[in-house]
């Protein structure tokens, strides 16, 4: 009964003539997009999208099976997933953000980390926070003599893809021992689930560091270590310098790329975009052409949103490249 | 004008057929919905059990990245956490199942501490894992730091503390599966028919002779029911779990350690999972319906038995 | 069962039969002339254990109700039974479409697993207890208890989600309804299996057939307990997320249909409580301590009616 009298008032009138979009996917932009959803329905109430964050794995199948008018994944698409798609695929990218390495140190701020001592702490060599990795470039920090706990996602992610895609690259050990993808095993620590079970975990452990991305960093008062990059400076995740790393990033023809190991001198070492998947082709002129629109907001009007949500605005070429891929939609 | 008083008759002799059937086509209709669940399991688990066969049982390493996959610590963790849940929830639910049936207490108190009970079936799993975040954590945390400073050479209390960790998620487990014990052994002790009681009483038994030698043992399939239903809710709990286990892929002895469970390896990966990481997960879920079917099957053994014993009560 | 007083009368202590027991209250569970003086000791020393172990219970329980109250208590009022939900970085709203999703998709769910269980277990235990059937509902019902939340979901979404090509709130209802079967099938069984047998008898010897024994006197007898399992049942599932995240998904807008991604309390508590927006994260604790006080209200109604009626 109950059922039935919640049906009556499920639809008010208001809302018949929307033209609805749904997307689902990772899980890293869903605050972003869904603020664009509801910021784009005040600007064109005409449309409704609906973005659901169900993890890149679970959007990428969900597109291609064709459940959603659109997907996101902070892992692209591959060529072979791509592939199987009938409709074509063109990819978006939307925004993008970093990962930091966060750590609770009781009186210690400003840490930071050698491209050694990264890697190090996540092979489980790095055992002591006064381990001369790390004390060689903190000569003005008393570092504890604590063991080093270490927190890491239990869940797979596109943070820890693009996260371990970068220690693979700057440590060959590591990427023996354990590799690049959305979930592995590392040989040391705890698993948290989501950004904000290792933000929990490092929160509530004095000696703890994790992998998180910024906003929770940022939103949680978490300490965070400045990098080094490849130029050897080492350099504080900011936005800023995150968007330093973006705007340096050569783009192919089909926009999947990854900064994995940034060259620029003040480029944030481990940054990335997340990104949009559209069909090629939609059977609906109308849905087609209001999705249309949305992304193209969302590529110029809706980067406004992104800092004060810890997201890096697309620099300005960027947006452009992706206007281009969005035009190509049929 | 006989023919519709006719008709009705029709139908109302033929009801009695009718719902019986009906009650069949729901039984017939339970089975085969847990048929087609497994289905559908086995088959997107197939290219994953042809490939690593039995030694996926064994087998101790999840490298998703290299293919490799193994459940043993998993199968381990989500026994231990149940078991051990088990163990703390079993005393509590039975003592409340007992307070809540008998009068020790006025008849306001009593319904306080039903209510309250039955509000925390209530709570979103995910509300029971932040709970343990905040709260269970830092308790654990002391608890453990205090243990393995004493104890730490025994194998099951060895350290490091970690406050993510196999004895977290156990205790917020018995506090989720504590509802469900207490409400369904609560009505097998009220179904106990009172005579019983009075026949004890009337023997000279005191009050909790007649409980553990008459009200009990008559009650116990009920009971036996409610741990079964206890423990496969315990085995299958995701959130909350996945949320304080710590999920860790390495075996360990100790309570105090990360560890993780079936049901957590799901929430953990199946998101994100492609191809034979999918294939195993759902081999993963597959053993743990077989765990749970084991668990079952003992249970149905002990309820024969205690059958047995009170069918002469009953 | 029916309210506490239900217990009592009917299947605890007799309050009524003049024994030699003590006067209802008696906390200590009372000295019986009847017993030796080890005997009452043990006897006290139980009642005490028996109600500690019941009070210390209570600690945690208020603990983890103390939390959804105080944090879900500051951002509760009307505005949020009627707004939208806010998106990241914005203040007001509320979860007017994630109540009214809740509602309906339980509600449907209910529609679907109570009738079945409710009638599979008067199957199995008044018509053909022993039958070949009756033994695999029994075990299948129990098997279903231990399949995970989330397997549920993926069940539906293979089934409907995949079929329709759409995420809808019919999927979100049959993922639920999965999951609401064993404990409805169980605990009716047991509702049933506990009327007592001289009830039928009386029945049958005043010459009832087997339907009118069922629907006239047993399941009447029975109802108050298989609420109860209903009760359970419709508690878990509001609160579950595993079924409904990849089966009715969730929308930031009021659905149009049953047949479109379908907003939840459960799924909007998941999401909002693992971003890092303190706003959200509030919102998250209303929406538990909605969601609490929802099942909390269903609970007691349904209790009081049927006290009232039986």
């Amino acid at each position: 009964m109950l059922a039935i009298a919640a049906v009556a008032m499920f639809s008010p009138v208001e809302s018949l003539l929307a033209q609805q979009i749904s997307g689902a996917g990772a899980t890293f932009p869903a605050p972003l997009y869904q603020r664009w959803g509801v910021e784009y329905n005040k600007v064109n109430p005409a449309v409704q999208v609906n973005y659901q964050s169900v993890g890149s794995g679970a959007g990428v199948k969900n597109f291609m099976t064709g459940v959603v008018d659109f997907g996101a994944s902070d892992a692209a698409m591959t060529d072979e997933e791509i592939g199987k798609v009938a409709r074509g695929v063109v990819l978006i990218p939307a925004t993008a953000g970093e990962i930091v390495f966060a750590y609770n140190l009781p009186g210690v701020k400003g840490l930071k980390l050698s491209r050694e001592a990264m890697a190090g702490i996540y092979l489980g060599t790095v055992k002591k926070w006064n381990d001369p990795a790390i004390a060689k470039h903190n000569p003005d920090i008393k570092l504890p003599d604590m063991p080093v706990k270490v927190a890491y996602r239990s869940d797979g992610s596109g943070t820890t893809f693009v996260f371990t895609q970068h220690l693979a690259a700057i440590s060959k050990q590591f990427d023996d021992e354990i590799g690049f993808d959305k979930s592995v095993t590392f040989p040391v620590g705890v698993g948290g689930k989501g950004n904000e079970g290792v933000t929990a975990l490092v929160k509530q452990s004095p000696g703890t560091v994790g992998y998180v991305e910024y906003g929770y960093a940022v939103n949680n008062g978490l300490e965070m270590a400045s990098l080094q990059n490849k130029a050897g400076n080492f350099v504080s995740p900011d936005l800023e310098n995150g968007a330093a790393t973006l705007a340096n990033v050569q783009f192919p023809e089909n926009l999947r790329v990854w900064p994995v190991d940034p060259e620029g001198a003040t480029d944030y070492p481990i940054a990335s975009f997340t990104w949009l998947l559209l069909y090629k082709k939609y059977d609906d002129a109308a849905k087609r052409d209001a999705l249309k629109g949305f992304v193209n907001w969302a590529l110029t009007d809706g980067q406004k949103f992104a800092p004060e949500l810890g997201y890096i605005p697309l620099p300005a070429k960027v947006v452009e490249k992706a206007q281009a891929a969005l035009a190509t939609i049929q | 004008m006989a023919s519709p008083n006719e008709s009705t008759l029709q139908v109302g002799r033929r009801l009695p057929d009718l719902f019986r059937i009906l009650c069949w086509i729901a039984g017939a209709g339970v089975v085969l919905v847990l048929g087609w669940i497994i289905v559908e399991i086995a088959q997107s688990a197939w290219p994953a059990i042809s490939k690593f066969g039995l030694e996926f049982l064994s087998n101790s390493a999840w490298v998703p990245n290299r293919e490799r996959f193994g459940v043993f610590p998993f199968i381990i963790g989500t026994i231990s956490s149940s078991a051990i849940a088990m163990l703390f929830a079993f005393p509590l639910g039975l003592a409340i199942a007992i307070f809540l049936s008998e009068d020790f207490l006025p008849l306001p108190v009593r319904q306080t501490v039903r209510f309250v009970v039955e509000m925390l079936a209530a709570i979103p799993s995910v509300v029971y894992g932040l709970w343990g975040i905040f709260v269970v954590i830092p308790i654990v945390k002391t608890i453990g730091d205090w243990t393995t400073e004493r104890f730490g050479t025994v194998p099951i209390f060895e350290g490091p503390t970690y406050g993510n960790s196999l004895l977290t998620a156990s205790l917020v487990l018995a506090l989720m599966i504590l509802p469900t014990l207490t409400a369904i052994s609560r009505n097998a002790l009220a179904a106990v028919p009172p005579a019983l009681r009075e026949g004890a009483y009337a023997l000279g038994a005191t009050r909790w002779e007649a409980i553990l030698g008459v009200i009990l043992p008559t009650a116990a399939p009920g009971v036996v029911a409610a741990t079964i239903l206890a423990l496969g809710r315990a085995m299958g709990e995701t959130m909350a779990v996945a949320m304080l286990i710590g999920n860790s892929s390495r075996p360990s002895w100790s309570i105090f350690a990360p560890s993780g469970t079936l049901a957590g390896l799901l929430a953990n990966q199946f998101g994100e999972a492609s191809g034979l990481q999918v294939n195993s997960l759902m081999y993963a879920a597959l053993i743990l319906v077989v765990i749970t079917l084991g668990v079952n099957l003992v249970g149905e053994w002990v309820l024969r038995v205690t059958r047995r014993r009170t069918e002469g009560i009953r | 069962m029916g309210a506490a007083c239900d217990t009592t009368t009917h299947g605890g202590y007799p309050m009524n039969s003049g024994t030699a027991e003590p006067a209802i209250g008696d906390f200590l569970g009372g000295i019986h002339s009847k017993g030796t003086g080890f005997r009452s000791l043990i006897n006290r020393i139980l009642t005490v254990l028996c109600v500690g172990l019941s009070l210390l219970t209570l600690v945690p329980l208020f603990s983890i109700i103390f939390l959804v109250v105080k944090n879900g208590w500051p951002l509760l009022s009307w505005q949020t039974f009627v707004e939208l939900p806010p998106a990241a970085g914005m203040v007001g709203g509320g979860f007017a479409n994630a109540v009214v999703g809740t509602l309906v998709m339980v509600g449907l769910g209910l529609a679907i697993s109570a009738p079945v269980g409710i009638l599979a277990a008067i199957y199995i235990n008044e018509y053909a207890p022993n039958a070949r059937l009756s033994h695999a509902v029994r075990l299948v019902a129990k098997l279903l208890t231990g399949i995970p939340s989330i397997i549920c979901g993926v069940f539906a979404f293979a089934v409907i989600v995949s079929t329709t090509g759409t995420f809808s709130a019919y999927a979100g209802a049959v993922a639920l309804s999965v999951l609401m079967l064993p404990t409805i099938l169980l605990t009716a069984e047991q509702a049933l299996l506990s009327v007592q047998s001289s009830f039928r008898e009386a029945s049958y010897g005043l010459g009832a057939t087997k339907f009118q024994t069922i629907t006239r006197i047993v399941l009447p007898d029975a109802l108050p307990a298989i609420m109860t399992g209903v009760m359970l049942a419709v508690a878990r599932a509001a609160g579950e997320t595993a079924p409904l995240i990849f089966t009715a998904l969730f929308s930031q807008f009021w659905a149009q249909s049953l047949n479109e991604p379908t907003a939840s309390l459960s799924v909007l508590i998941f999401n909002f409580s693992t971003v890092p927006f303190p706003h959200q994260i509030a919102m998250a604790w209303t929406a538990s301590l909605v969601l609490v006080a929802f099942v909390t209200v269903a609970n007691v109604l349904a209790q009081w009616v049927f006290s009232k009626k039986y």
